[in-house]
């Protein structure tokens, strides 16, 4: 019988399987960051429990970390021990590779991990973590995990899972000109839902999709969660291998040619049966803004701020009112009249190479509107922002009164100095617009790097494809 | 972890969908090191007034008298009444630990997000699923019934009403197990141990790039 994608990953990891169907998944990576794993060592040690393979484990910190004076060092004194109770316990425990605060390869986690060829096509991945999804985009299972679980890998190796029903979303292009892989993520979560995928595991397929960079596979895979999905994945393709190859912990040599035949393999069959299928025309996508506060409320560059009583039911009536309350957003406003007061270009979403050039290619001699107060540059890693300096990314983001900052989570969730202040409204590349998401009273509206560049020039969001 | 087997509790409905894990405990709560005591700051932006800080003396801190779960009619509420989808977002099991530090050991609504519901039966809260219908029928009733409670049976996989409806439910075999003896999920695990290290050994040959040191 064919198999999906999904059927191939899950069975090449199955150890035992209980008799309700619940299964014990083997876990070839498992990333470790400050925020979700000290629970998980402490409790390690209290039941004198030592890690099954360390080498299966790569960490960093990236949650809580600065992203500008870094002579300082980490000024919060909760953010600094919260950092140095990683560095102790990576010390004690050991790993296949730490990455510190300050490290020339430190960075943000699902951005580290592929970057170093430390996440492979087929591998199970596991993260304390929910954008975990995002090495999907290797044909990898990659689960995003409680601390409870963190500490259960790192005891038994294994992951306590139920298969999860498949989903195909098949997006065909060619997608228009300034449309990119965040537009595909919000145009589908737009159409299903924050909940549509919940019990699905999404295989992301069709044309669109194989002509996304691994940047791009990455972003939409990262965004699955927000669909509901814990896991999305894309097949292997030559775009796969090529970006492999040569990366710190990519096999080489007589292993690499074993991988590569492997990994060839790590696609749906022909007639592959998927319990649900979603078909996208990409070549309809517009550039996406959300309004609301939550993923779903999300219309394109053309649309307009909805109205309560455009929605039937009445939970989501009132979810609506209540958003647009928060937002300060009146209905019927049309998205290019609203504006912003700060741009946030990062997180593990839209913090790759990719992203900050097509970043810069709007910003590239224009300016940033006086009206907006900051915009934020922050690359996903210190092996991007070095990349991104190579190629002069800096000096043009600086030019247009950018900010240029230290890699890190920053900015999407605030957990550093980085935040919104109550009632600021950003344009942000990051993947939630949850109330206080950014900073207690922070109004986020999820776009496109290309489209987050194009509102800090206008000063409000403005349709990257007519900038003058 | 804490057993649950049965439970009669005082019902608080939080009428809202898509609640997310970020307002079930915001992150700066998130610097703890510590599992315990994160039941102050559950639902905290929503919950107080002023902004939220970790190390606060919350019980000094301005409450919102407009957010549900702060009437009086609600206090000691063991159960939580909620809608669509609910701890969708982040993973940080913060969210189940804030929850059952602030006192609640079920929950009840249509859907939950897939991590979050994971994570709950890691840490003895017991999410349970319903029918819109009967998720409406309850709101209503909790909403005009001071003092409204529910029992929950989870041996039985039931939830019954006051007026004496039973609402049977669906659980996982192995997580109600696991729930009703409050097993270690690790412990578990490791009577596979064996498997697990046959499973490695196997694999070491046929994808050794997988064990790059």
């Amino acid at each position: 019988m064919p198999k999906t994608l999904y059927d191939k990953l899950w069975e090449n990891h199955v150890v035992h399987i209980e008799e309700d169907g619940t299964a014990l998944l083997y876990i070839d990576r498992h990333l470790v960051h400050e925020v979700t794993s000290p629970q998980a060592f402490e409790g390690l040690k209290l039941a004198g429990r030592k890690p099954w393979r360390i080498s299966s484990i790569v960490a960093t910190a990236d949650h809580n970390t600065p992203t500008d004076h870094w002579d300082e060092g980490i000024t919060d004194p909760v953010s600094r021990q919260q950092v140095e109770t990683l560095d102790a316990n990576i010390r004690e425990v050991g790993a296949l590779a730490y990455f510190p605060f300050k490290d020339a390869r430190q960075g943000i986690v699902h951005v580290i991990g592929p970057e170093n060829g430390a996440t492979l096509p087929g591998m199970t991945v596991v993260c304390g973590d929910s954008h975990t999804s995002t090495h999907g985009a290797f044909a990898c299972l990659a689960h995003g995990i409680g601390t409870s679980e963190v500490e259960h890998v790192m005891a038994t190796q294994c992951l306590l899972q139920k298969k999860s029903k498949t989903m195909l979303v098949k997006v065909d292009g060619p997608l228009g000109k300034g449309v990119s892989a965040k537009d595909i993520a919000l145009a589908l979560i737009g159409r299903i839902g924050t909940a549509g995928g919940t019990g699905y595991a999404i295989e992301f397929g069709g044309s669109a999709i194989r002509g996304l960079s691994m940047e791009g596979r990455m972003t939409l895979c990262n965004m699955a969660i927000e669909a509901g999905a814990r896991v999305g994945f894309v097949a292997v393709d030559q775009t796969t291998i090529d970006y492999l190859k040569g990366r710190p912990f990519s096999p080489q040599g007589e292993l690499w040619d074993r991988a590569v035949a492997y990994w060839r393999t790590l696609v749906s069959d022909e007639g592959a049966r998927f319990d649900a299928t979603v078909e996208i025309d990409g070549r309809a996508i517009q550039p996406q803004v959300t309004w609301g506060t939550s993923p779903e409320m999300v219309t394109d560059i053309k649309g307009q701020v909805p109205a309560p009583e455009d929605f039937a039911d009445p939970v989501k009536r009132e979810g609506v009112a209540r958003a647009l309350q928060y937002m300060g957003l009146t209905p019927r406003t049309p998205i290019e009249q609203v504006k912003v007061d700060k741009v946030f270009i990062g997180s593990c979403t839209n913090s790759r190479i990719e992203d900050l050039r097509e970043a810069a290619a709007v910003a590239k001699g224009r300016r940033k509107a006086d009206s907006v107060r900051q915009v934020l540059v922050v690359p996903g890693s210190g092996l991007v922002k070095r990349q991104a300096e190579a190629e002069g990314l800096d000096k043009v983001f600086i030019a247009a009164g950018f900010e240029w900052r230290e890699p890190g989570c920053s900015m999407c969730l605030a957990m550093n100095a980085d935040r919104l202040e109550p009632g600021e409204r950003c344009a942000s590349t990051s993947n939630r617009n949850f109330e206080g998401r950014q900073g207690a009273g922070g109004r986020t509206h999820l776009v496109s790097p290309a489209m987050a560049a194009a509102a800090a020039i206008a000063g409000r969001f403005a349709d990257v494809r007519e900038l003058p | 972890m804490r057993a649950f087997t049965q439970l009669d509790g005082l019902v608080a409905p939080l009428d809202r969908a898509n609640v997310d894990t970020d307002a079930i405990i915001p992150k700066q709560f998130l610097k703890s090191i510590k599992r315990a005591g994160f039941g102050p700051n559950a639902f905290d932006e929503w919950r107080y007034l002023d902004r939220g800080e970790p190390g606060q003396d919350c019980a000094k801190r301005p409450l919102n008298p407009d957010f549900v779960l702060n009437q009086p009619r609600y206090q000691g509420a063991a159960i939580l009444l909620t809608r669509d989808n609910f701890g969708c977002g982040s993973s940080r099991e913060h969210a189940p630990w804030a929850l059952e530090d602030y006192g609640f050991r079920a929950l009840i609504g249509t859907s939950f997000a897939d991590i979050f519901f994971n994570n709950c039966f890691k840490n003895g809260l017991l999410p349970i699923k319903l029918p819109a219908v009967e998720v409406d029928a309850l709101f209503e009733l909790a909403l005009a019934t001071p003092g409204f409670r529910l029992k929950i049976d989870l041996a039985a996989q039931t939830v019954t009403r006051p007026d004496g409806k039973v609402l049977p439910f669906d659980v996982d075999p192995f997580r109600k197990e696991c729930l009703l003896n409050g097993w270690d999920d690790i412990g578990l695990t490791l009577r596979h141990a064996e498997n697990i290290r046959e499973f490695e050994a196997r694999r070491r040959i046929d994808q050794p790039w997988l064990f790059a040191q």
